[in-house]
């Protein structure tokens, strides 16, 4: 979609992580739902790429999926 | 088998374990690993020298319980000369309150899992203020302890031989549905456990008989450490899964705060034991308060105590919380966990179950750590309880627990 065409209509947010987006949106009355997300472990990534080696489908023998 | 496998088989485990109170032995008969001069305490291992104040003065007391020695500086004496050993609790499958010590001769609650065959094993409550698991050691404990051992211990192990047991599972779930956690409420749990107990122990119509009741229906926390013994037994049922990521211990010894993980053996990942947030009792502050101590936490590991803080909303008022703190700490911890336990549910939760199985990955990831609830120590042996709070895992000890579980990986 054009992004012209995105605001010519009436616009629907799903506003994800800050909170403070979706509050001032809401204050505005446009619709918002707020998805509250951050990254893994704090956005850390040595510990994201320990949590990347132990997913489920981890194969504890192989230590691969 | 994929981590996801193994993490559903030790949650199946978990779910499946009982814990019936079969009877109450003294330590040296139910552990015959424990040599005569060891003592067992409470949290990951700690050699004398770096104990805190309440583990040494119940070190010193144990020391004057057994003999060992005639006054309180001889019993130092005999520590620092190395005259003693000193080994966690959990080394052999049993836990304790606080300083957590216990010695050969003290009597132990045996609380077997007979779904796997395991049994595990802790001290017998002694009620609040000046008492052993605090760090006091002067000749009123002693004598307690003394009573406790020679009049206490036979009448409970007695009346629990003529019941058949006492199944903790079953009354775990009902003191849940009446207003306990059991962790720092066990206020139903120990109503039901002395109903139970009861005629039983009248029917030995020998002994303190009247004392003995008295003693146990005064004592609040009584039900504590049967409880504690209880989650041992069914977390030790599901620890020793290969690549399993559940934490299947939590424990401080004043100093350190440890975790064990299913998956990884019988290693201690660690970090420095965590300040409590609470309210203090008259006369005293933060300042007078010993880092977060005792073997108790293993009932958050097992989905009670704070994790099931929505089904005591009485006690979040006593350490200076509202009801819906009580609400929000649950649902939080579903956070971190795998699954709701299919027996101990929440009214308050439409009888949802505690969260159950904490997955040390999800703590890494959401940054969200286990609540506990626990009573505050003054930092110097003996004093007692000076408040009670919550703490709060250190993340240290899971990160490095991920990162001994990725290295045990395809090895």
């Amino acid at each position: 979609m054009e992004p012209g065409h995105l605001l010519a209509a009436e616009i629907r947010v799903v506003s994800i992580g800050l909170e403070l987006f979706a509050d001032a949106l809401g204050a505005r009355r446009v619709p918002v739902v707020h998805i509250d997300w951050r990254p893994p472990a704090g956005g850390e990534p040595r510990l994201a790429a320990l949590l990347a080696r132990a997913g489920d489908d981890v194969d504890v023998e192989r230590g691969r999926p | 088998m994929t981590i996801g496998d193994a993490n559903r088989e030790c949650v199946r485990r978990l779910q499946a374990g009982g814990a019936v109170l079969v009877g109450v032995r003294p330590a040296r008969e139910v552990l015959p690993a424990l040599g005569e001069r060891t003592l067992l305490h409470a949290g990951p291992p700690v050699a004398w020298e770096r104990m805190c104040g309440p583990m040494r003065g119940a070190v010193v007391g144990a020391c004057l319980f057994e003999g060992w020695a005639a006054t309180a500086e001889d019993a130092a004496r005999l520590a620092t000369a190395g005259g003693l050993a000193f080994e966690p609790c959990h080394h052999h499958r049993a836990v304790g309150p606080m300083a957590g010590v216990l010695s050969p001769s003290m009597a132990l609650l045996v609380v077997r899992n007979e779904a796997f065959g395991s049994e595990a094993y802790a001290t017998l409550n002694e009620g609040l203020g000046r008492v052993l698991r605090f760090g006091a050691h002067d000749q009123a404990v002693l004598d307690r302890l003394a009573w406790m051992n020679r009049e206490l211990a036979p009448l409970v192990d007695g009346a629990l031989r003529r019941a058949g047991g006492v199944d903790l599972k079953n009354l775990i779930a009902r003191a849940l549905t009446m207003g306990d956690e059991c962790h720092n409420r066990n206020t139903a749990g120990t109503s039901l456990l002395v109903r139970r107990l009861a005629p039983h122990v009248a029917a030995a119509r020998t002994g303190d008989v009247e004392r003995a009741l008295a003693f146990m229906d005064a004592t609040d926390h009584f039900f504590l450490n049967a409880a504690m013994a209880a989650a041992k037994a069914m977390l030790d049922g599901c620890h020793g899964v290969p690549g399993s990521t559940v934490v299947t211990a939590m424990a401080r010894n004043g100093v350190e705060f440890g975790i064990r993980v299913s998956g990884t053996g019988d290693r201690w990942f660690t970090a420095p034991a965590p300040k409590i947030e609470g309210l203090y009792f008259p006369g005293y502050g933060p300042d007078d308060a010993n880092p977060d101590i005792g073997d108790s936490a293993i009932a958050e590991t097992a989905g009670l105590g704070a994790f099931a803080l929505a089904a005591a909303p009485a006690i979040v008022q006593f350490v200076g919380g509202t009801a819906g703190v009580a609400l929000d700490t649950t649902r939080r911890m579903y956070e971190i966990t795998l699954a709701e336990h299919e027996s101990f549910r929440i009214p308050a939760l439409d009888f949802r179950g505690v969260p159950l199985g904490i997955d040390v990955r999800k703590v890494v990831e959401t940054g969200i750590v286990p609540v506990i609830d626990t009573g505050i120590a003054h930092r110097e042996s003996g004093v007692g309880q000076i408040g009670a709070g919550f703490s709060e895992a250190p993340m240290g000890c899971f990160i490095r627990a991920l990162e001994g579980f990725v290295a045990g990986l395809g090895v």
